[in-house]
């Protein structure tokens, strides 16, 4: 009966996303206040037709309604509720219906909270993110239904993979989702207001919201699934460079690059433009993303379910709204204001379009790892795999100058500024700070070409910016995202140079010493979990002060008939002690993996404080 | 004009990028392979794990009557699982296990036999994938027994092993050596 009550649902938005752009075309200049609230009505009827189809899959999924195709795939009834409710976005279908959800969410609040600005330029909007909305209203529909019918009704379900049963991963895909769709309206808006030429900065104040928003959830969706991928995995890494992760940074280095462009057009007036074909490129990125993900080009352990027929949908519709932004760009571009205007070398505006360089090349990196091999196979027969070494090369000796010019640009005033601004006393900080992370690395025993400067540069952004915070109060909330930043890249790197590793086969009993450690492999007891078994190790380490217990666990789940390890994770401020098993033979033998990772927490707190940040900056006005 | 020319560029590039996702499409269905026939192409050369040589799979297998090919890598989770039961075969029923080290990095993959012990009596690096994609892979770990004579593919096992493969591999085994 849900599943009814979800289809019928969407065609009725359907209906009303054809109706509200046939009625685009009749748009005259005399009927607007009238259209203005009958436009209202619709997308508040389609808003509510979306929400009903999208909790009446959740429903099917709560009850276990295995005449649902969707929910047999990815449910049994022995799983938690939580988990219940968040596998209905954790499939193929259902996070299609969530990414339509957002989307509508997100035009209905703008919508209502657009009023001040010009009748057109709003409608415009409108227009745009119905076409997206229809877009994905038919690819709903047509290719991925998530309420097609099974007959007869299956006892029980497939189950979903253990591994995505995960608090983290639960609500990872939402919050990337509402980044992702985010961009949207910065795509149909950037549009609209290039139609009207309206790109000024009362349109780059009012857009510059949508573009933090999308930002932070971006930003937060991805440390989301990193945690994820640290936590469960097992693995012990936090970013593996794997094309799925590459897709949704890939939209971050946009959308960072665009956020430092759109401050520039408020207060400036400049840089035109490139701010729409940011916002324009920011989209498509998000869009391919979708494409490179669903249709399977990609070969991840993320990839889902595939079907051709879906990824040529979505790659012709990403290419028909790519064209049609081209076709706009280029047919309006007289719309935008001629500001021959020549920034000066030393002054903020050269600061930020600094920052957008490095974004740019940041952001082409990945795109040519990610992309080059799709091509390559193409064009030439030949299979390559690009992994993480191509990325840590060719990234990392940029990051030196970009961590240095971060912690000198925002101390430059607007317009023009003398040079002795970055003056000797800033310059002799960075050599004291390349000197100091020499020491210590020295006493480390690390040392690589780059590390050295890295961790200088590092420190050097991490000083200014504190000094800056006592210094002076305005622009908190950039402050504080530039001090995460340079947390986040010093405990990068520190994790990756000061990590320790140890690992060996051990019965109960056994006694190891290493690296003036001692660990204990002391118990294993069977406990039963909701629905799995699991064989709980217990651990000890013990150092000259102190003594930590491990309880890391293996688990065999039911449905489907999978066997997970889940590390063991002591967090302390200082560093994380990892330590996970996995079952050799039937000899009483257990491989036992233990590893040391320094700062780990603050990876995660970084990007937080980053986060944090962009919250500032949109709760105060003039963040 | 310049304008024109601009728009013709970004035009062209896009239609290109386009076309090409499009073949990339239609590409990702030659990934699985379409064999039938259950026989396989074993005059591949690769290098071995532990010496620096060339060697084709054909040679390895040419004096055994059956041989275990088993495709596996150090990153993948399930092929420690497996493990066990490939120790015990080649303890048990002393059959010839050839390894193919499927997309994998050298050092942890002899960090990995070092750490779980080393069934196989060779084994050939697979650094891109693309031999075990040509024998029919579809992933890691897969297990195929192999009649070395007629190269035919007697089973074939997408997976890990478990109990129930292993009892069977050991009485194809045994059948065949009587």
């Amino acid at each position: 009966m849900s599943s009814q009550i979800g289809i019928y649902s969407l065609y009725i938005a359907l209906i009303i996303s054809v109706f509200l752009i046939f009625q685009f075309t009749f748009l005259n200049k005399g009927t607007t206040k009238n259209l203005d609230s009958r436009i209202f009505s619709l997308i508040s009827v389609q808003f509510l037709m979306v929400i009903i189809s999208f909790f009446s899959l959740i429903y099917a999924f709560i009850i276990s309604d295995f005449s649902n195709e969707t929910v047999y795939n990815n449910s049994h009834t022995t799983k938690p509720l939580f988990y219940k409710i968040s596998g209905t976005w954790g499939n193929h279908e259902g996070s299609l219906l969530l990414w339509l959800l957002v989307l509508i969410i997100f035009l209905f609040i703008f919508f209502i909270h657009s009023k001040k600005l010009s009748n057109k330029y709003r409608l415009l909007t409108v227009l745009f993110q119905e076409i997206i909305i229809l877009g994905f209203l038919l690819f709903i529909l047509f290719t991925s239904n998530p309420f097609s019918n099974l007959f007869p009704i299956p006892k029980e379900g497939n189950g979903l993979n253990p591994i995505l049963q995960d608090p983290a991963l639960a609500i990872h895909p939402p919050v990337l989702y509402l980044g992702y769709v985010g961009t949207s309206i910065i795509f149909s808006s950037s549009l609209a207001a290039l139609i009207t030429g309206l790109i000024n900065k009362v349109w780059a104040s009012h857009i510059k919201k949508w573009v933090v928003i999308s930002w932070i959830f971006l930003s937060i969706g991805i440390m989301l699934g990193s945690i994820w991928a640290y936590y469960e995995l097992g693995w012990g890494g936090f970013w593996f460079w794997d094309p799925v992760e590459n897709v949704s940074l890939m939209p971050w280095f946009c959308l960072t690059a665009l956020l430092h462009t759109i401050i520039v057009l408020e207060k400036r007036n400049t840089f035109h433009s490139w701010a729409i074909i940011l916002s324009v490129t920011t989209f498509s990125l998000s869009m391919s993303g979708t494409f490179l993900v669903r249709s399977g080009i990609l070969n991840s352990i993320h990839t889902f379910a595939n079907d051709p027929s879906r990824g040529i949908f979505i790659l012709c519709f990403l290419f028909f709204l790519i064209f049609s932004a081209i076709f706009i760009f280029f047919i309006y571009q007289k719309n935008i204001s001629k500001n021959l205007y020549k920034p000066y070398l030393v002054s903020k505006e050269t600061s930020i379009l600094i920052n957008n360089l490095f974004m740019m090349f940041f952001l082409s990196v990945v795109l040519v790892g990610t992309i080059y091999p799709i091509f390559l196979e193409v064009i030439n027969d030949s299979k390559i795999s690009v992994g993480p070494p191509f990325y840590q090369k060719l990234i990392t000796p940029f990051l030196i100058p970009f961590l240095f010019f971060m912690a000198v640009g925002p101390n430059i005033k607007w317009i023009k500024d003398r040079i002795s601004k970055i003056n000797i006393q800033q310059l002799i900080f960075f050599i004291i700070f390349i000197l100091l992370s020499c020491l210590f690395l020295k006493k480390n025993g690390a040392l690589y070409l780059f590390v050295l400067p890295l961790i200088g540069s590092g420190f050097f952004l991490l000083f200014l910016t504190i000094k800056d915070f006592f210094l002076k109060s305005s622009h908190l909330s950039q402050k504080l995202a530039h001090f995460g930043f340079s947390l986040f890249m010093l405990s990068v790197l520190f994790n990756g140079i000061l990590a320790k590793e140890y690992s060996s086969n051990m019965k109960v009993g056994d006694e190891r010493i290493f690296m003036n450690k001692i660990i204990k492999f002391e118990n294993l007891k069977v406990v039963q979990g909701h629905n799995y078994q699991s064989l709980i190790g217990e651990f000890k380490i013990i150092d000259q002060k102190n003594v930590l217990n491990f309880k890391p666990q293996i688990r065999v789940y039911d449905q489907p008939k999978t066997i997970t390890s889940e590390a063991d994770i002591l967090t302390t401020i200082y560093s994380d002690n990892f330590l996970v098993f996995n079952v050799l033979k039937n000899d009483g033998y257990y491989n036992v993996r233990y590893q040391n990772k320094p700062f780990m927490i603050w990876i995660w707190l970084s990007v937080a404080l980053m986060s944090f940040g962009g919250i500032l900056s949109f709760i105060k006005k003039n963040g | 004009m310049v304008r024109n020319i601009k728009f013709i560029i970004s035009v062209f590039l896009g239609l290109v990028i386009f076309f090409i996702l499009l073949n990339a499409l239609e590409k990702t269905n030659n990934y699985s392979p379409n064999k039938i026939s259950n026989k396989i192409e074993t005059n591949f050369t690769a290098r071995l794990l532990y010496k620096n040589k060339e060697v084709s799979l054909e040679e390895l297998i040419k004096d055994q009557h059956l041989s275990i090919i088993n495709i596996w890598a150090s990153w993948c989770l399930p092929c420690r699982e497996e493990h066990s039961y490939l120790l015990n075969l080649n303890s048990i029923n002393n059959i010839n296990i050839i390894g193919i080290n499927y997309k994998d990095n050298e050092v942890n993959a002899k960090k990995f036999l070092k750490e779980l012990g080393n069934p196989y009596s060779k084994i050939l690096l697979d650094p891109d994938g693309i031999n075990s994609i040509e024998l029919g892979a579809y992933g890691v770990p897969e297990t195929f027994l192999l009649d070395t004579k007629s190269k035919k593919i007697i089973k074939k096992y997408i997976g890990p092993l478990d109990d129930i493969k292993f009892e069977e591999i050991v009485k194809i085994i045994k059948n065949e050596k009587i």
